[in-house]
């Protein structure tokens, strides 16, 4: 025989993960990552293209190929230095980026069978870096002198400071709550993004002398025009959405009704899941509503499950093929028992006379013309109105611009919607020697846009401070 | 880690805490408050800033022992340290000349009233001063309002300090006097502002009120301290904390407040178990 018909096509290697029914009750994470035999197996997947399209998929242009044939050759530390020349937050990114919409979805494997699990062994890499525990600092380049603040330690904040750092800039990043890290931190919960994870990705930051001032609202402890004063040559703002929408129905302000971002808030950044060991309560619903059907969604609705939530429901005004969240989460909220109540929304909160909320009243909708977004605009059916019992709303619609810092800027411009307005191709703000990022510039989107948008701003700050604005 | 520079109980479970925080002292203006973290396992906690030094780089707060994290919190002395400040945060006082003003300050508010009367006065208003206490063992600064006003009321709930009474009495009282009052600021806790809202909404004279829902970040990030003003959705820590108290919607503010409170008990009885010991 052939020796090409003997080679049996490798499957894609499933990652082994927590049983749904186990995993719903703990805060642990849910997938559990590859052992090296499978890493090595998934990687001989890879065909290896010559002009890989993987790579235009990715954000931060990772050299895919070259780091998946690290991996299959056993090179594990070099396949983590390939990925951390081009990406500072390799364990984040393995495990939160939307990689069925962009590096795998370009897979030339993915046309007739199943991409290369790409995601998978990027956090492969990263995890074994940490668990050898000794992590490759890359060589920076001579100091510059140049100093940059950059607003924000979230996503997009961190891949600004990884690559000025590198290029031999001065790099301080200004956080607003007490511990580093942003939304990786208040609003990916423990079981998708362990925070020791993200903690592991600001030690490396600061191996590599990045200065990190928690306790720091910019805007109120101190200005953009402060910064400047006080010798910074350049400033990045990557402060993230930051306001929480509500519904604006009646009814809202009853107790038990939070915002996603509260919720969260309260029971990552907080740890109210380890109530009454940490302080800061959180109510823990027996009968749980979450409206909306993003990602921050189906987070809200799988903590509640460990929070321990008999029903949680996720009501959402349009069908299942138009929800926001990645597949796979989805997927994970439903094997662990999520419902979900398509085709409904709100129109009030119903108290129990004390305060707190005990239901809420909804109504059918239908899905009619598409409307701006190219999605079928959902229309109510009259008298569909029915009313159904809750404990806890979880409000999880999206974010609007927090106006904290833009308020106190005033020559920053904004767009109508209160987002900053920046450059496509730069970042630059309206602000000389300003530039701006992720969810601010963006509204509400994904760790690795942020991510992309940071690395597009590091490049044009670099350009600044080496041949001028 | 933010120094204590001096922790003082100034009454019977409130306490007095100054921090060496430059960054805050530089900004801070009256009616702000900073978020404190205590430890890492503490509830972040808005407080308003009774005072500041920006030549000394410090800020004091002035708290009244309720849950577990002040409880932490009180056990705290001078040359301790707290993992997380964080501020100057919210909308400051609005400060102008308007005539005559009431500073009206119950337990913690005595403290938090300070500025804004200290303010207002050197703003050239006349500042009239309200302090009330349940009893006299429970007053406190009442020389350092006396040295901002141009009068000092004091009023204690079991007459154990003349006169017998409550700051609604005390206001009637210059409401229907020969003075003309033009303003009134209130801080202390909600039900005695929403009180002397009630008692100033008759004769129409604008109420400042300072609102203490339960907050957060502080930054307006999760929208946990929103109270209903005027018939709006208001975040109390960036629209805010000073409101108009005849638009306030109390009711909903006082249920808001004690949206936790079986919560909080468990995590005292829990908390206070296992340190049963220790003693300030």
């Amino acid at each position: 025989m052939e020796q090409k018909a003997k080679k049996e096509k490798v499957p894609r290697q499933p990652m082994p993960e927590q049983e749904p029914k186990v995993r719903a009750k703990n805060f642990q994470e849910v997938p559990l990552g590859y052992p090296p035999d499978i890493a090595m197996r998934e990687a001989s997947r890879c065909l290896q293209c010559k002009n890989p399209t993987c790579r235009t998929g990715c954000p931060v242009e990772i050299d895919i190929p070259a780091f998946i044939n690290r991996i299959k050759e056993g090179d594990f530390k070099g396949a983590i230095a390939k990925i951390k020349e081009k990406n500072a937050l390799p364990a984040v990114c393995g495990r939160v980026c939307p990689q069925e919409v962009q590096c795998e979805n370009n897979c030339i494997l993915g046309k007739k069978g199943e991409p290369v699990a790409i995601g998978r062994l990027e956090r492969f890499s990263a995890d074994w870096e940490r668990a050898q525990g000794e992590v490759s600092i890359p060589e920076k380049e001579a100091p510059t002198g140049k100093r940059i603040a950059v607003v924000g330690s979230g996503p997009s904040g961190l891949t600004v400071a990884g690559d000025l750092i590198l290029k031999g800039h001065d790099v301080t990043i200004f956080e607003a709550f007490q511990i580093p890290g942003g939304v990786l931190v208040y609003g990916i919960p423990e079981f998708r993004l362990p925070k020791a994870i993200v903690a592991a990705e600001v030690e490396y930051m600061k191996k590599l002398g990045v200065k990190f001032q928690c306790d720091m609202v910019v805007g109120a402890t101190v200005s953009i025009d402060e910064l400047f004063e006080q010798g910074y040559d350049a400033v990045y703002i990557g402060v993230g959405a930051g306001l929480p929408a509500f519904m604006r129905i009646p009814g809202e302000n009853l107790i038990g009704v939070y915002s996603a971002n509260e919720y969260l808030t309260r029971s990552n950044l907080m740890k109210a899941y380890l109530f009454p060991k940490y302080d800061t309560p959180i109510i823990r619903g027996k009968n749980v509503v979450v409206f909306g059907a993003g990602n921050v969604a189906m987070d809200s609705a799988r903590t509640a499950l460990r929070l321990g939530a008999e029903r949680v429901r996720i009501i959402y005004r349009r069908s299942r093929e138009e929800m926001p969240a990645r597949i796979e989460e989805l997927h994970h909220a439903e094997q662990e028992g999520v419902e979900l109540l398509l085709l409904a929304a709100p129109l009030n909160f119903i108290g129990d006379g004390d305060g707190r909320l005990k239901g809420v009243r909804c109504q059918r909708m239908e899905l009619g013309e598409p409307d701006e977004s190219g999605r079928r605009r959902p229309e109510p059916i009259k008298g569909s109105e029915f009313e159904t019992e809750c404990d806890t709303a979880v409000i999880a619609i999206g974010a609007g611009a927090n106006p904290l810092l833009t308020k106190k800027t005033p020559d920053i411009q904004l767009n109508r919607r209160g987002y900053i307005i920046a450059e496509p191709e730069t970042g630059k703000t309206t602000k000389k020697g300003v530039w701006a990022g992720g969810d601010i510039v963006t509204g509400q989107a994904t760790v690795i846009l942020a991510m992309g948008a940071g690395r597009m701003v590091a490049n044009s700050i670099h350009n600044y401070l080496t041949l001028g604005w | 880690m933010y120094k204590i520079l001096k922790k003082q109980e100034l009454v019977p479970n409130i306490h007095l805490v100054k921090f060496l925080a430059p960054a805050i002292a530089k900004k801070a203006q009256p009616g702000q408050f900073v978020i404190i973290t205590v430890d890492e396992k503490g509830e972040r906690i808005p407080l308003t800033i009774a005072d500041w030094d920006k030549t000394e780089g410090s800020i004091t707060v002035v708290f009244m022992e309720v849950g577990t994290t002040t409880q932490r919190f009180a056990l705290l002395n001078t040359g301790d340290s707290i993992d997380s400040l964080v501020g100057p945060l919210g909308i400051p006082a609005h400060i102008e000349k308007v005539g005559t003003v009431v500073c009206v300050g119950g337990c913690y508010g005595i403290a938090a009233i300070m500025p804004i009367a200290r303010a207002m006065k050197e703003a050239g208003n006349k500042v009239i001063s309200i302090i009330e206490a349940r009893s006299k063992y429970l007053l406190f600064w009442e020389d350092e309002l006396k040295s901002v006003s141009d009068q000092l009321i004091v009023t204690t709930g079991d007459g154990s300090y003349a006169p017998q009474g409550w700051i609604p009495d005390q206001l009637t009282q210059i409401f229907e006097g020969e003075e003309k009052v033009d303003l009134i600021f209130a801080i202390g806790c909600t039900f005695m502002m929403k009180l002397a809202s009630e008692t100033s909404k008759p004769f129409d004279i604008k109420t400042i009120v300072h609102l203490n829902s339960i907050m957060v970040d502080g930054t307006g990030m999760c929208g946990c301290c929103r109270v209903l003003v005027g018939g709006e959705t208001k975040f109390a820590c960036v629209d805010g904390p000073e409101f108009d108290g005849h638009q306030v919607d109390w009711d909903v503010l006082l249920s808001r407040q004690s949206g936790y409170q079986d919560l909080e008990i468990q995590s005292l009885q829990n908390w206070e178990s296992r340190n049963w010991r220790r003693t300030k």
